[in-house]
């Protein structure tokens, strides 16, 4: 095996040429079917990362006023949800609900520490899952928690920029004392804030924030995390259930369009997830067709080198070489170049990527009101290079076999005429 | 060494050429062997039937005692390598392979280790006079140098016959001396020798001709081969 591997070498060594130009179609081959991948997930984990903030499973339902009369009732008409919605997606829509919360809403309050303040600020009375159905992130501290909603604790969880405004660099926040419109409340944590939620809300109990305004049953807004739900038409589906639901404990038009705000985050995740699907595929699709031409360089080139060596072959069989021998000589060739240069293309290709990464990887964009990363971690899993050099190598394999069979199949006498 | 026995042969096409037309021939162990013919007359064809090049379509081939008759590709490969050597008029060494590489590239076919089947190599091109030129490609090589590489590669095995198609043809008369005294040398070794030459010159050379005629042997001086002498 050594020493055929040896005659192989020898033989490639002496056909410089034609070895470096099969060996071009599969480096290059591979490397743009690398450099491809690579892109295409920069930018799919720059969505992933973009919206990596919001719960991708929630649908947020707000009251809203109504546009159309209904049954006698005039338009025109505030509707506010209150507990029975929050029962009804418990109960009646248990199946697709796996959670709702209630959220209540305080919103330009004063907050101040010393002689620093923050005015306009949104307080949001909440539940403690709210931080997982939210994807909230703790920098220091804890959330809100079961026994803060029990004991309604006048407690408040800051974001991280509120942080900043707040206190002087090195200063400790959690523990301190708020002056919020009056009322105290003490520090329990931190959460981060990112570059698209760069707002200044402030989370604190439910159960307090609905005591100290008064809230009775009412609710300003109903979280609601959706399970069994996979496509975009169950999504439709299931929302014509739950606003004709809503309708009739409200008594609105379920048509009218204004009765109730929803953001659904949960269908839009649907839609992204469906154009992040689609534009990987694209990829794959493009990065395939270029391995495809990869291999048909390779085996072009097989076929004319098999043919040019006609002569050789009759030299070879003449003086002894079984047909196999050749056939196992040109597979072996063609492994040896497919191998070698493969490898050297998903090298090249994974420092490409690793470049890009360092060059554009994580930059920023700002779009005005929010900052967007376009281009986050543009490599290739491993496995997928290893599995790419793998199909080209058998394709350069096979891309050798059928011509040397065809070259074998003339008699020895013929190979030596041509 | 070698017996043919009513050997016919036919290329078909559209035409079917019969070429070889019930040729019987006796070859003894350590003869020297001239094939004469003019072209067509289906001597280059014979020597490829005897040099399991191509095969025949009726009659019966012994080269020694063993009968060359429908082979698999694989045994002829294997009979071509251990019982004939062969010699070309267009020497078809290869190109990329210096000379101690294609004096041992039937031994590679045998198996033999790289090392070993090089260190043989380099004994036959001492025989042939060119142990000083192992390392150079063909195309560095003089048409007499190649043939005699060509040579060394065609003994490496110990072939019970050697098959010599033209191998002057290509070499100018001083070299072609050169390689028919080479020829000779090895018969008074006792090797088995058989020439196809169109070259009366070369033919005389051997202990014996047979003379092609329109695909059969033809007994008995001939036309041909008067008019070659009185050249």
């Amino acid at each position: 095996m050594l020493d055929t591997l040896y005659e192989i070498t020898g033989s490639l060594k002496r056909n410089k040429l034609r070895t470096i130009a099969t060996g071009f179609a599969v480096t290059s081959g591979l490397f743009l079917l690398i450099v491809l991948l690579g892109a295409g997930n920069g930018l799919i984990h720059s969505f992933q990362y973009n919206m990596g903030s919001f719960a991708f499973d929630a649908i947020h339902v707000y009251g809203g006023i109504t546009t159309m009369p209904y049954e006698g009732i005039k338009e025109g008409r505030r509707i506010n949800l209150d507990t029975r919605d929050l029962n009804m997606a418990k109960t009646s829509f248990s199946r697709f609900i796996s959670e709702a919360m209630p959220t209540l809403e305080t919103s330009g309050l004063n907050v101040s520490y010393g002689s620093k303040h923050i005015s306009g600020c949104e307080f949001d009375g909440i539940y403690p899952n709210y931080a997982a159905s939210q994807g909230i992130k703790m920098l220091e501290g804890r959330f809100v928690n079961d026994i803060d909603i029990q004991q309604k604790r006048k407690v408040v969880v800051i974001g991280s920029n509120s942080v900043t405004d707040l206190f002087k660099g090195g200063e400790t926040a959690i523990g301190k004392i708020l002056n919020v419109s009056g009322i105290s409340y003490t520090i329990i944590g931190i959460f981060k804030t990112n570059e698209m939620s760069n707002s200044t809300t402030f989370y604190t109990p439910y159960t307090t924030l609905s005591t100290i305004y008064n809230r009775g049953r009412f609710i300003d807004e109903l979280t609601m995390n959706i399970n069994n739900i996979p496509t975009e038409s169950a999504m439709n589906k299931f929302m014509d259930d739950y606003i004709h639901a809503t309708s009739q404990i409200h008594s609105f038009d379920p048509s009218d369009k204004r009765a109730l705000w929803i953001h659904n985050q949960a269908g839009d995740n649907i839609v992204m997830q469906k154009a992040m699907s689609i534009l990987n595929t694209s990829f794959w699709v493009l990065g395939l067709l270029t391995l495809l031409s990869g291999v048909v360089g390779v085996s072009n080139i097989m076929l004319i080198s098999v043919k040019e060596r006609t002569h050789e072959f009759g030299i070879r069989r003449a003086i002894g070489a079984h047909p196999w021998h050749i056939i196992r000589m040109v597979i072996l060739e063609s492994i040896v170049i497919t191998a070698t240069f493969g490898y050297i293309g998903m090298v090249l290709g994974v420092f490409f990527c690793e470049w890009m990464d360092k060059a554009v990887g994580g930059q920023t964009m700002d779009l005005g009101m929010f900052q967007a990363k376009y281009f986050i971690d543009p490599t290739v899993d491993l496995h997928v290079c290893i599995q790419a050099t793998i199909v080209i190598i058998i394709a350069g394999a096979l891309a050798g076999f059928f011509p040397a069979r065809k070259a074998v199949n003339v008699k020895p006498i013929d190979a030596l005429r041509g | 060494m070698i017996t043919l026995k009513n050997i016919h042969k036919t290329y078909k096409s559209a035409q079917p050429l019969h070429v070889l037309k019930g040729i019987d021939l006796n070859i003894e162990d350590g003869e020297f062997v001239a094939i004469m013919g003019a072209s067509g007359s289906g001597k280059s064809t014979l020597l490829n039937v005897l040099g399991i090049l191509d095969d025949y379509d009726e009659g019966e081939y012994y080269l020694g005692d063993t009968l060359i008759k429908n082979l698999n590709e694989r045994k002829a490969a294997d009979y071509r390598n251990r019982m004939i050597g062969f010699i070309f008029q267009s020497f078809n060494l290869i190109p990329f392979k210096n000379a101690m590489e294609n004096v041992a590239l039937p031994l590679f076919y045998q198996g033999v280790s790289r090392r070993k089947r090089n260190a043989i190599a380099m004994e036959y091109l001492d025989k042939v006079g060119l142990r000083d030129w192992a390392d150079h490609y063909p195309n560095e090589l003089s048409g007499g140098q190649k043939q005699r590489v060509a040579i060394a590669r065609a003994l490496i095995t110990h072939p019970k016959i050697i098959l010599a198609d033209e191998p002057t043809g290509a070499l100018d008369s001083k070299t072609t001396i050169e390689v028919l005294d080479l020829l000779k040398e090895l018969h008074q070794q006792g090797m088995t020798i058989i020439v196809v030459t169109h070259e009366l010159d070369v033919g005389q050379q051997a202990d014996r001709i047979i003379n092609i005629i329109d695909g059969q042997v033809c007994h008995g001086k001939t036309e041909y081969q008067e008019n070659g002498k009185t050249k």
